[in-house]
């Protein structure tokens, strides 16, 4: 059974992005550029099921710029066997449904039996594409993970909802999308970057899958929250009763 | 124009985050339906036709319905589709797990996570953590949102009189199945609708202290109870109780963060609660930066004393 697992490259974690000045965007000009971290746990789970012998290979896709081989490679090198770029020009604003067309198309392509997917990209917050493919492909779904295993043709997974947790059989092929706590994954090691670069990477144009990815939703403008100011400090937990009670209310 | 809101519901009652949906769909402007799929749902049915502002309450009940399988609740909504031109989910885990099958299928792209709306087809919502605010328009004939509850007063529960309709299920999608859940059981109020949420970090060092030092504070004030990711990662507290950017987004009465540093993430799930608590011992910790009472203090000695002041 092959794995296919999509990677997305966001900003790192850790920036702070800023907001700029036109209210055209968000800066990204020069800042540090990551796996997003559910797809991390993503490739790490597909990684493990190869390495105990429910899959054969594990295939990592990102859709986007040049500059997502990088988060391939990094796919690769947490043990992803080989890697696809869908290359789409910069100055397209690549929405959820057309990254999932776009997997669609390389489901048909690759038949694999399992995609796993971060429950959401840490950059647009849109937690779609998982849901949007299985759609798409017409496959059953297990969202926000936290436990998988595979037998007889049937994955069960452990799912994050409200209030708890949901346990959901569903039929293979499916999409899971994957929650924090479903994996830590490993660290890259040296060895593992230097095997990663003679791994294969095929790449595709949208045209050559056939799909159109104009976006559907055009972004006005970018502004900054209202901040909240700072409060003040109490020196000790009288005076915070004191003003929870009589200054907020709240208790 | 009509609207059509998935209600939450758990079959016998409508959940919260149903009635800030109702206000979002409101203000798509023009009439506002609900829909109730479920299994031995008529009383949440019910009750959805009191909400204030619906006039329309759709009830297809089937036991395929039965745990909000994302393959049947997508067929039920898609079935039905034609008739809006806005399909508004809450923002809970079952209305995120839903709406992009019924946005794909629609060929539409979906709005997630709206905080406001601007016009019928103009939305704002939060990106990168909350760290900026978007507005966006959207080109497609439906509009297929999630709706964050926080963003949207609640519609009143009771005063309205919404016709009923009943409608023949789809068939199972036989392609998933339901095999057990692990509802943690509390008498507390659940986190996305408390008013009162006592938060714990990563300072509490183990789940031991966690529930030792955090659980009498919110015995006593009768509030939920949250985590930084970074005390759910450490395994301190369930993810369900994670509060932040990709946990519960929340803004309650008074939140009270303890031993919470007050990472960006974690900021974006709370900074919109009317009153914020600091507890603390680094005094260059980010979270005072949000709080409105700071306490810089050792948590182990200050939590106690606040359960014994209060």
């Amino acid at each position: 059974m092959k794995i296919l697992v999509p990677v997305k490259r966001v900003v790192d974690y850790n920036v702070k992005v800023r907001v700029k000045s036109d209210g055209s965007g968000v800066d990204i000009a020069n800042v540090k550029m990551s796996m997003n971290p559910f797809d991390e746990i993503a490739i790490e789970e597909a990684v493990r099921l190869r390495e105990k012998g429910v899959a054969t290979e594990v295939i990592a896709v990102s859709c986007g710029v040049t500059q997502c081989q990088e988060t391939l490679r990094t796919a690769m090198a947490i043990g992803a066997d080989r890697g696809i770029l869908v290359e789409t020009p910069a100055d397209v604003d690549l929405q959820p449904l057309a990254v999932a067309k776009l997997l669609k198309a390389l489901i048909d392509k690759e038949q694999p039996g399992l995609i796993i997917l971060g429950k959401q990209a840490i950059d647009d917050d849109c937690n779609q594409t998982g849901q949007m493919l299985a759609a798409l492909a017409d496959l059953p779904q297990a969202t926000y993970a936290s436990k998988i295993e595979v037998a007889e043709g049937r994955a069960s997974v452990t799912r994050e909802i409200d209030g708890g947790l949901e346990i959901l059989s569903i039929s293979l092929p499916a999409v899971v999308t994957t929650d924090l706590r479903l994996n830590e994954p490993r660290y890259v090691t040296l060895p593992n970057i230097m095997k990663a670069k003679k791994k294969h990477l095929d790449t595709y144009k949208p045209e050559d899958l056939g799909v159109d990815i104009s976006p559907r939703i055009k972004t006005l403008k970018v502004s900054e929250p209202a901040k909240r100011s700072a409060g003040i400090k109490v020196p000790d937990v009288a005076a915070l009763v004191d003003k929870l009670k009589n200054v907020a209310k709240v208790i | 124009m009509t609207a059509l809101v998935i209600a939450e519901h758990d079959n016998a009652s409508i959940k919260g985050a149903t009635l800030n949906t109702v206000t979002a769909a409101a203000a798509c402007g023009g009439d506002v339906h609900v829909l109730v799929a479920g299994h031995h749902a008529a009383a949440a049915a019910a009750a959805a036709a009191q909400i204030a502002g619906v006039s329309k309450v759709i009830h297809v009940d089937s036991e395929s319905l039965a745990h909000a399988l994302a393959e049947n609740v997508a067929a039920e909504v898609l079935a039905i589709a034609g008739h809006y031109s806005h399909i508004l989910f809450p923002s809970t885990a079952g209305g995120k797990n839903v709406a992009p099958r019924v946005a794909a299928k629609l060929d539409v792209a979906q709005i997630s996570d709206i905080t406001k709306v601007d016009a019928p087809d103009t939305f704002e919502r939060p990106i990168y953590a909350g760290n900026a605010i978007a507005t966006v328009q959207s080109t497609d004939g439906t509009k297929v949102i999630t709706v964050r509850t926080t963003g949207f007063d609640a519609a009143a529960s009771s005063g309205g009189t919404a016709a009923l309709e009943t409608n023949v299920a789809q068939a199972d999608s036989g392609k998933s199945s339901f095999k057990g859940s692990e509802i943690a059981k509390n008498d507390r109020p659940e986190l996305t609708a408390a008013k009162i949420i006592v938060s714990g970090g990563r300072a509490l060092g183990s789940s031991e202290k966690f529930n030792e030092v955090m659980t009498p504070l919110a015995d006593k004030l009768g509030a939920a109870i949250g985590a930084s990711r970074a005390a759910v990662d450490a395994g301190y507290a369930a993810n369900d109780l994670q509060v932040g950017q990709t946990g519960k987004i929340v803004a309650p009465q008074l939140y009270i963060a303890c031993g919470i540093s007050g990472a960006i993430q974690h900021l974006a799930g709370m900074k919109d609660s009317k009153v914020i608590v600091a507890i603390n011992k680094d005094p260059e910790a980010p979270i005072f930066s949000v709080a409105d009472f700071g306490l810089e203090a050792d948590l182990f000695s200050a939590v106690p004393e606040l359960v014994r002041s209060l």
